[in-house]
């Protein structure tokens, strides 16, 4: 048998379920990885004592019809836990316990799982590269100083390093795609509409959309299976037929139409993922698919456009930071200055970046030039997509137009850290569905990943698509451990 | 388009965000690059286009008007930086 | 339009200026749970003991909207006669302030659920009809508390998420008594349609007043004030009297009118700037991302329809065409619902033979002096409409007098008892034996011979001191018109 924390979540739940392994036994497995993994920085807060005890109590009253019994999972920092410190990776929110649970992570327990800790994240979800964390920089298990991505940063460290074996995250503009393509691991955005948003810190309503991240396509299935629900709690929970996402899982996509965005081609794209996008292109003919160019005509226009909404929502989202309710909160003369001190050391730099961006493009005088403007250039977006869709059952692209860089290569550069989620943030736009799975590796050994887009509500088509390929691609992430001693 | 010093500090007062001369300068220099980046909309023409207030494919659905949640005071006022079993409390507020 | 007595205006040397006034009205609307969250809205609870975590605004809390409060707003449109807007839109109205957990309103901005309609007032000259601009849904705030503890302002959140109406008149009011008159007609039709409970003591109903003035004639409108959530009828009349002979002063003196908000103060009775607020105006609007459009379908408004109540001005007509009542007292008794039930009451009850006339008079007379003695609301009335009807039938049917039946009304307070019954057991019934009467009015004439005389000879005031006398001797209970006609033969 494997060792454990290496096993995937479908070996993972049939070794319980064989009783091959106990929930006690993966528990404290994945515990002590992650306890000699510490240098990643990939956990905010551990619940490892109670996960353990959770685990004693599910072996002594098993239930195996459940889809994740026993099973031991870390989650992103942005999901609230009741009575489990959530911080949303920021200082504002550094001692909040809430006293309600996420729709999302309720979903998981409610399975049989097990939370493991509260793992680290960008401020709010607002980063590219998880170093906008209060909680400090994640390091990527690819490689030293190297960054996991983001936002869901500590995520993909964990589940690439084995310290989980599946998470979720959330993704505003590529948050679990590009943390998922820099460290070789799966990472599905679903359908705006298909996770419930409550109880799961906002960041930019219109856009966030929670999603699993996982080893493989199989476990990501599983993983979207029991984490997307119609909830009334959410009033854009959208009440779709959900699949058996596992189950009706196939590797027969013979006849499906792909497309192929000539857009997506950018200025400047490396080599490297011209190569790779042209790999994934051979490799979707080999299973079978037919592939069609189309044209996504906005394209270039998708950034600027998230860069007014996701700041506009995101200014009007943090307002309730006020050092009143919860959180952090600094001595202040009086009201505003009381406001203003907590918001201005509560709240990191990119975060202030961001509310000051927002709080422009809403501002008398701007609303139309700019937050208008973007509106209407979303729905030109939307359009490029159903136009495509007319044509296509689904869109292959890069998932990120570079591989993952070095902490603090890009830090000081907000427009190039923002052009990483140039091919992620248009499906975030027009609310679809998609994935990033691992394709290959630059010279540097660093993992690359390809994104496959869906129709509104049609995970199962992409997920098809990509269980199909992810057998031609027959991807390795090669991880050496350089962090245990 | 350049955003000047005192744009910033009266969209940082309406932010409820600090700045002094220092910080203002580093956020004029910030929120004037990647404006010049998001300017590029403008070589669009929208005048036809109906903006997109939401892409959730669904009508707005209506709760019944029904009391669920109780008295939660303790659950709501836990957190709260400043003690008081009742009320929240900020600085004094003079009308 | 007939000549108005009544016109409000100011006079400067020279110079008459009218006034010109537009109300925003903030109606709580009736329902028991808030507009986006499940909390109680019952006034009057222990502090924050009515706060769901949406309330508060706690990480990841999402708005779900009432349906009841969307169908109270399409109701109170209907009753102002105005247009719904089957799609409308909430927007986040953002600004900062200790009692706004969100940092956000949610409002309506752009497209409000009600647009243009009009209410009609009745005015001493006439009939003045008033426009409606929109009615809009939105969040009440929570409440900051200045006078419990001396370092710090406290905050209460029970009514923040609270359901309003907004609603938004044309600046076609024209003095103090005509806001008077527009907010009881408002008050009026919401109470009968049942979307607000119009208590103003507990906050249900208070307005924001813009007041502007300009030389009589002239067609523009002066600069306007916004004067901030005043609560009581009195206190908006004293405020416009106060802001509009402000603003025709400074404009006497050459000075200009700013634009701005102000408070009124309660114990000075004047109104003052508040500059505080003023940076504080660049609010944000953009549509709420927590909720999608409002949409409603024409079968929903139509259903609405179907429900609505008979309202104040059909009533009034209806009063007026059935029963035979003065406009003047049909618009009394329609004022407010619980009247026009109570009235409607005892006439139902009064049976065949009723005297509507009686009724309108001991209704309007006795029972509202009674009413305004203790303080008491027409449905907190000690009288049951059952009993007084049967008291005023009592009095069509010659039972007992006019007279007596005050007495008896007296006793009827205690515990609302039965007419019937207190004639009986104190033995007030009408005395209308002829034979009986007649002995007793010999006696009288016999008693006072040499003013009988008096009488006989021209003295023809002393018809009075008989019946007087007669009325004594009978304890106050024979029948008045009887003992005239007996006085008569045989004086």
């Amino acid at each position: 048998m494997t060792d454990i924390p290496k096993q995937t979540l479908s070996e993972l739940i049939n070794n319980i379920k064989t009783k091959k392994i106990s929930s006690e036994e993966a528990t404290k497995a994945f515990i002590d990885r992650s306890e000699k993994s510490r240098k990643l920085n990939a956990y905010i807060t551990d619940s490892f004592d109670r996960a353990i005890k959770k685990a004693k109590q599910f072996d002594q009253n098993p239930n195996f019809d459940l889809k994740l019994p026993g099973i031991p999972i870390a989650v992103k920092d942005l999901f609230c836990t009741k009575d489990i410190k959530t911080t949303a990776g920021s200082k504002i929110l550094n001692n909040f316990i809430p006293t309600y649970e996420s729709t999302v992570t309720q979903n998981i327990w409610n399975e049989g799982a097990i939370l493991l800790g509260k793992l680290n994240c960008d401020e709010f979800a607002m980063g590219s590269s998880n170093e906008t964390s209060y909680f400090g920089n994640v390091q990527s298990p690819i490689d030293e100083n190297l960054v996991p991505g983001g936002s869901s940063g500590g995520s993909a460290s964990a589940l690439a390093a084995n310290l989980t074996p599946v998470t979720i995250g959330t993704d505003t503009g590529g948050s679990i795609r590009q943390p998922a393509s820099f460290t070789g691991t799966v990472g599905l955005k679903p359908t705006y509409g298909s996770c419930s948003r409550y109880g799961i810190v906002a960041f930019a309503s219109s856009l966030d959309q929670a999603g699993p991240m996982s080893q493989n396509v199989k476990d990501c299935a599983i993983l979207n299976e029991v984490i997307s629900s119609y909830d009334e709690k959410d009033s854009t929970s959208v009440d779709f037929k959900r699949g058996k996402y596992s189950v009706e899982l196939s590797k027969n996509i013979k006849g499906k139409k792909i497309g192929i965005p000539k857009e997506y081609r950018v200025d400047g794209m490396p080599k490297e993922i011209e190569e790779l996008w042209q790999k994934g292109i051979n490799f979707a003919k080999d299973c079978g698919a037919e592939i069609i160019d189309i044209s996504l005509p906005h394209t270039t226009y998708a950034l600027p456009t998230y860069y007014i909404v996701a700041p506009a929502e995101a200014s009007s989202n943090l307002a309730r930071y006020d050092g009143v309710k919860y959180g952090f909160r600094s001595k202040g003369d009086n009201l505003i200055d009381m406001y203003e001190k907590t918001r201005s050391e509560g709240f990191g730099s990119e975060v202030q970046r961001r509310i000051m961006i927002g709080t422009y493009v809403l501002s008398s005088g701007y609303y139309d030039a700019y937050y208008l403007k973007a509106q209407k250039v979303r729905n030109l977006i939307k359009n490029d997509f159903d136009e495509a869709y007319k044509k296509v059952d689904a869109i292959l692209t890069p998932s990120t137009p570079s591989s993952a860089f070095k902490i603090g290569e890009k830090k000081d550069d907000p427009v190039s850290m923002y052009l990483n989620d140039i091919f992620t943030v248009p499906v975030n736009l027009a609310g679809l569905p998609g994935i990033s799975i691992p394709a290959g590796h630059d010279k540097k050994g660093y993992p690359l990943g390809l994104q496959i887009i869906g129709k509104a509500f049609d995970e199962q088509n992409i997920l098809n698509i990509a269980y199909s390929m992810e057998e031609k691609i027959n991807f390795k992430n090669k991880i050496a451990d350089w962090w245990i001693k | 388009m350049t955003i000047d010093l005192k744009t910033i500090k009266h969209i940082a007062k309406l932010s409820r965000i600090s700045v002094d001369d220092e910080k203002a300068k580093k956020l004029a220099g910030d929120l004037n690059s990647i404006f010049d980046f998001i300017e590029k909309l403008n070589e669009l023409k929208t005048d036809q286009i109906k903006p997109l207030t939401s892409i959730a494919e669904t009508s707005l659905k209506l709760r019944n008007d029904e009391i669920k949640s109780q008295n939660m005071r303790e659950e709501i006022i836990k957190n709260s930086p400043e003690k008081n079993e009742d009320y929240f409390v900020v600085p004094k507020v003079i009308e | 339009m007939s000549k108005n007595k009544s016109e409000y205006l100011i006079n400067r040397k020279d110079n008459q200026y009218e006034v010109v006034i537009g109300l925003e009205v903030h109606a709580q609307v009736t329902s028991d749970s808030k507009l986006f969250s499940t909390s109680s809205t019952k006034f009057g609870a222990e502090p924050n003991t009515q706060v769901s975590l949406v309330d508060a605004a706690f990480p990841g809390m999402l708005p779900v909207i009432n349906e009841f409060c969307v169908k109270q707003a399409i109701k109170t449109g209907i009753g102002l006669n105005a247009k719904i807007n089957k799609r409308s839109v909430f927007d986040r109205k953002n600004y900062f302030y200790a009692d706004l957990p969100q940092g956000y309103q949610i409002s309506q901005f752009k497209d409000p659920i009600v647009g243009e309609g009009k209410v009609i007032l009745d005015m001493p000259e006439g009939q003045k009809e008033v426009g409606i601009e929109r009615l809009h849904l939105e969040q009440d705030a929570g409440k900051s508390i200045h006078d419990i503890d001396p370092d710090n302002t406290l905050v209460d959140l029970n009514r923040s998420g609270v359901a309003l109406m907004e609603i938004v008149s044309k600046p076609d009011l024209r003095s103090p008594d005509e806001v008077s008159a527009y907010i009881k007609k408002l008050r009026s039709i919401m109470r009968y349609l049942g979307t607000c409970d119009g208590n103003m003591q507990e906050g249900s109903l208070r307005a924001d007043v813009n007041v502007s003035v300009r030389l009589k004639g002239s067609k523009d409108f002066g600069t306007r004030c916004e004067i901030k959530n005043v609560n009581s009828i009195k206190f908006m009349q004293s405020a416009i009297d106060y802001e509009a002979n402000r603003q025709v002063d400074l404009i006497e003196e050459g000075k200009i009118i700013d634009q701005e908000t102000r408070l009124f103060d309660t114990k000075k009775n004047e109104t003052r700037s508040m500059r505080s607020k003023e940076d504080a105006h660049d609010y944000r609007y953009f549509p709420d991302p927590d909720l999608l459009p409002l949409e409603v379908s024409d079968e929903f408004i139509e259903k609405l329809k179907s429900d609505i109540p008979e309202l104040p001005d059909d009533k009034k007509k209806r009063f007026i065409n059935e029963f035979k009542l003065s406009p003047y007292e049909a618009t009394i008794l329609v004022s407010d619902i619980e009247i026009a039930k109570y009235f409607e009451q005892v006439v139902a009850k009064m049976g065949k033979n009723r005297d509507i006339k009686l009724a309108v008079n001991w209704i309007t007379g006795e029972l509202f002096a009674l009413l305004n003695s203790k303080n008491l609301e027409i449905s907190q009335s000690p009288i049951s409409a059952k009993n007084l009807s049967i008291l005023i039938n009592l009095i069509k049917n010659g039972t007992i007098s006019g007279k007596i039946a005050k007495t008896v009304f007296e006793h009827m307070i205690d515990g609302d008892q039965d007419p019937q019954k207190i004639v009986q057991e104190k033995g007030l019934k009408q005395q209308s034996d002829p034979k009986a009467l007649e002995a007793l009015i010999d006696k009288i004439i016999n008693d006072n011979r040499e003013k009988a005389i008096e009488y006989k000879n021209g003295k023809e005031k002393l018809f009075g001191f008989f019946v007087g006398q007669a009325m004594k001797a009978s304890g106050g209970k024979a029948n008045p018109q009887l003992i005239n006609e007996i006085l008569k033969k045989k004086l």
